[in-house]
């Protein structure tokens, strides 16, 4: 239903503005599809993670303890529960898209390696931000403030709302270089065809990389917190 | 005060229907004490819920002093009280005795009726040390008393309770059956109870009526019920008798 | 029944008052995330001067008239959607036995202030585009009505979608998105919209009537679909129709109620 309605904005911001972006019409409804695939997958809108109410509970004592690291049992939770979402809850968004407004599909099939090596890479980043928002309750009485101000982030500087390609001067270079980009803009750029493939992965990656490094670091950090306190 | 005439509830589990209550019929007089019995799932919930107005029956029909509990829901509600040993009907958050002043407002009692039934119902209920708690630091039998009051602030005329006994340790079980005792002697509420626990049924009622498949399979006095299974000693094993059918 | 509805609502707000750095965090990014919908707005009107033939003020506009109105229901209201929560929980069953109605008890429950900083924001959008339109004065009347109309529609909405969770007890994102989805396809110009989905908003459900057709009255334009100029003033009519019928819809779903549980 969003999708729909963002989907004529977008067409009418097009029709005052074709080329806009360098997307055309039909490129611009397919970002909005595509992106509205998204949604499920990474969790957009926050949650997915059960860590805080298992810090609130005291359970995640027994998380910690555990043999496997708490970080990567939850990044393999997350990407298969991502996998599964994608198929049922991303690929009907897009196929309504493209019963209603018809979308473009990619025939090159060196196009779809590199949205889904994309896709796959921007599940990782999105994980490894929702893992530092999770962890953070340990140090914050208040998780909903914390969740809601990841929404505002994660959604707008995302791409999801609008492409960030529209945001204007120095705010629109800003938010290319963030994580949030690397999570939506960039994924469906690769899809478009509109990014160099191997420097928006080599991008994208980078992220992942630091955001579960400090994640890692979280982890540390909250072990030795529980140890000490006792849980 | 209480007049079911085969009165029904029936529910739609996907595609089977499914008779919670069935052509149930009984009428409780003004003044009765009566113990509502039955095992799990024999419809007692469902029955009390008619009263209240929660549930409209499927068929039949059941008025509660003299109303139509599911359309006159909310005049009845000034005339019943309500008490689920369950759940609570208070605010959770809110210390007891701002719940009962909301439930001054909502129920428009007089400030001055409302400062004397307060003042004895927290004497007689021992309320005084957990007025200014908030409900959810309450221990389950302060939290009962609680409700109790809550239920009897606008000075209803039928009582219903729905096993308000539930998982109280002894000496608030017999705290809170003396209070309803007196209640029903002195007052001349009357009052259903369902309970699981037999005591309540010994120490309070006169009459007991046992449900069971959605049907009465019982309704009589005390000594009737004990004389359906002559040479049995205790209530506990008469009933298991009737509920197992034996 | 207003005081009833005060008093429960003053009642939570001293409950909730009980935290208030929660209460001043929540307030703010209550805020943010409604600025969000504005920000959008700004940034397509970086890349553009007109959207659907509309001007940027002129969208702020249609986006405030119909953002305060939701808000405030959002504010006052919005808890009735939480009816498949309450049936879940079986805390509905202690709102029938009270003799107030359970829409009133529903609508009040956990009732926080804070959503209240989203109506300053929509009221402060609303504010700079009337004067920066610099709107005809004799239409301007219309906006306080429109307001009333947007308030009438999106409450009835709210208790529909209510009332429809007694019987979608298992599914209420559907109905929620509907409520929610209403108010964004309201914060843009219906122009922009396919002809079938606005006749759909303007005969089934009466949305163009929240801030569409009397803000084309307002602003003086003509409607790009043609419809004749006497539907500019039919909103209250509309929102009324829909009132009965949300009540009617409220009614049933009450009759409906299986509670559960013991």
């Amino acid at each position: 239903m969003f999708g729909v309605l963002r989907a004529y904005t977008l067409i009418a911001l097009w029709q005052a503005r074709p080329g806009l972006a360098g997307y055309d019409v039909t490129d611009a409804v397919t970002f909005c599809f595509v992106t509205q695939a998204f949604i499920g997958p990474m969790q957009l809108f926050g949650g997915g993670l059960n860590i805080p109410e298992r810090i609130r509970s005291g359970d995640i004592a027994l998380d910690l303890v555990r043999p496997a690291s708490l970080q990567l049992w939850a990044l393999a939770e997350d990407t298969g529960r991502a996998a599964y979402l994608f198929l049922v809850r991303g690929i009907p968004p897009m196929l309504l898209g493209a019963a209603l407004f018809g979308i473009h599909f990619p025939a090159d099939p060196g196009r779809w390696l590199a949205f889904l090596a994309g896709f796959a890479i921007a599940v990782v980043v999105s994980f490894g931000w929702r893992y530092l928002v999770a962890l953070s309750v340990c140090w914050l009485l208040d998780d909903r403030g914390v969740a809601v101000l990841s929404l505002v982030l994660t959604t707008f500087f995302s791409g999801m709302m609008l492409p960030l390609h529209l945001f204007p001067g120095w705010l629109g270079d800003l938010v290319m270089v963030l994580p949030w980009a690397a999570m939506v803009q960039l994924p469906t750029d690769l899809y478009l065809g509109k990014a160099p493939v191997l420097d928006t992965l080599a991008f994208q990656a980078l992220w992942a990389v630091v955001l579960l490094g400090l994640g890692a670091l979280a982890t540390r950090a909250i072990r030795h917190k529980v140890v000490i306190q006792g849980g | 005060m209480i007049e079911l005439d085969r009165a029904g509830r029936s529910f739609k589990v996907r595609r089977n229907v499914v008779h919670a209550v069935r052509d149930l019929s009984f009428r409780v007089a003004p003044g009765e004490f009566v113990g509502y019995l039955g095992p799990n799932g024999a419809g007692k919930s469902t029955t009390i819920k008619m009263l209240c107005g929660i549930l409209t029956p499927t068929t039949g029909s059941v008025r509660v002093a003299g109303l139509d509990p599911s359309r006159r829901r909310t005049t009845l509600a000034r005339r019943i009280g309500v008490v689920f040993g369950q759940r609570t009907t208070l605010w959770w958050d809110l210390p007891l005795k701002d719940s009962f002043e909301l439930i001054r407002h909502l129920y428009r009692v007089e400030r001055a009726d409302f400062a004397t039934r307060l003042a004895e119902l927290t004497e007689t209920l021992d309320l005084g040390e957990f007025l200014r708690t908030p409900v959810r630091q309450l221990s389950l039998g302060q939290r009962m008393r609680g409700d109790l009051a809550a239920a009897l602030l606008h000075a209803p005329d039928v009582l219903v309770l729905d096993e308000p006994t539930i998982g109280l340790d002894v000496v608030s079980k017999a705290g809170i059956r003396d209070f309803l005792q007196r209640l029903n002697t002195e007052r001349g509420t009357t009052v259903l109870l369902t309970t699981h626990d037999l005591g309540d049924i010994e120490r309070l009622c006169r009459r007991v009526m046992l449900i069971d498949h959605g049907q009465l399979a019982f309704d009589g006095t005390l000594d009737d019920l004990m004389a359906t299974a002559p040479g049995q000693s205790s209530i506990e094993e008469v009933v298991t008798r009737l509920y197992t059918g034996t | 029944m207003v005081r009833t509805y005060a008093l429960l609502m003053w009642t939570w707000t001293r409950a909730a008052a009980a935290y208030p750095a929660s209460f001043a965090l929540m307030t703010v990014l209550g805020v943010f995330v409604a600025a969000m919908d504005v920000g959008v707005i700004l940034i397509i009107f970086a890349n553009t001067t007109t959207l659907g033939g509309f001007s940027r003020d002129e969208v702020l506009f249609l986006y405030g008239t119909s953002a305060v109105a939701f808000t405030i229901c959002d504010t006052f209201v919005s808890n009735i959607d939480r009816v498949s929560e309450h049936i879940k929980a079986g805390t509905l069953d202690t709102f029938l036995i009270r003799p107030v109605s359970a829409w009133i008890q529903l609508a009040t429950d956990r009732f926080v202030a804070n959503r209240l900083g989203r109506v300053l924001q929509a009221g402060a959008v609303l504010g700079y585009a009337v004067v920066a339109l610099s709107l005809d004065w004799g239409r301007a009347w219309m906006i306080p009505v429109m307001v009333i109309t947007g308030i009438v529609i999106f409450a009835a909405l709210w208790t529909i979608a209510g009332a429809a969770q007694f019987v979608l007890t298992d599914a209420p994102e559907v109905v929620n998105t509907f409520t929610y989805g209403s108010s964004t396809l309201t914060q843009y110009p219906l122009s922009i919209y396919a002809r079938d989905l606005v006749s759909g908003v303007t005969y089934v459900l009466p949305l163009a009537f929240v801030n569409w057709q009397p803000g084309l009255y307002v602003l003086g334009r003509d409607d790009p679909f043609g419809t004749p100029g006497f539907m500019r003033f039919l909103g209250p009519a509309a929102a009324l129709v829909l009132a009965l019928v949300a009540a009617l819809a409220w009614r049933q779903g009450i009759r409906h109620y299986r509670s559960t549980g013991s």
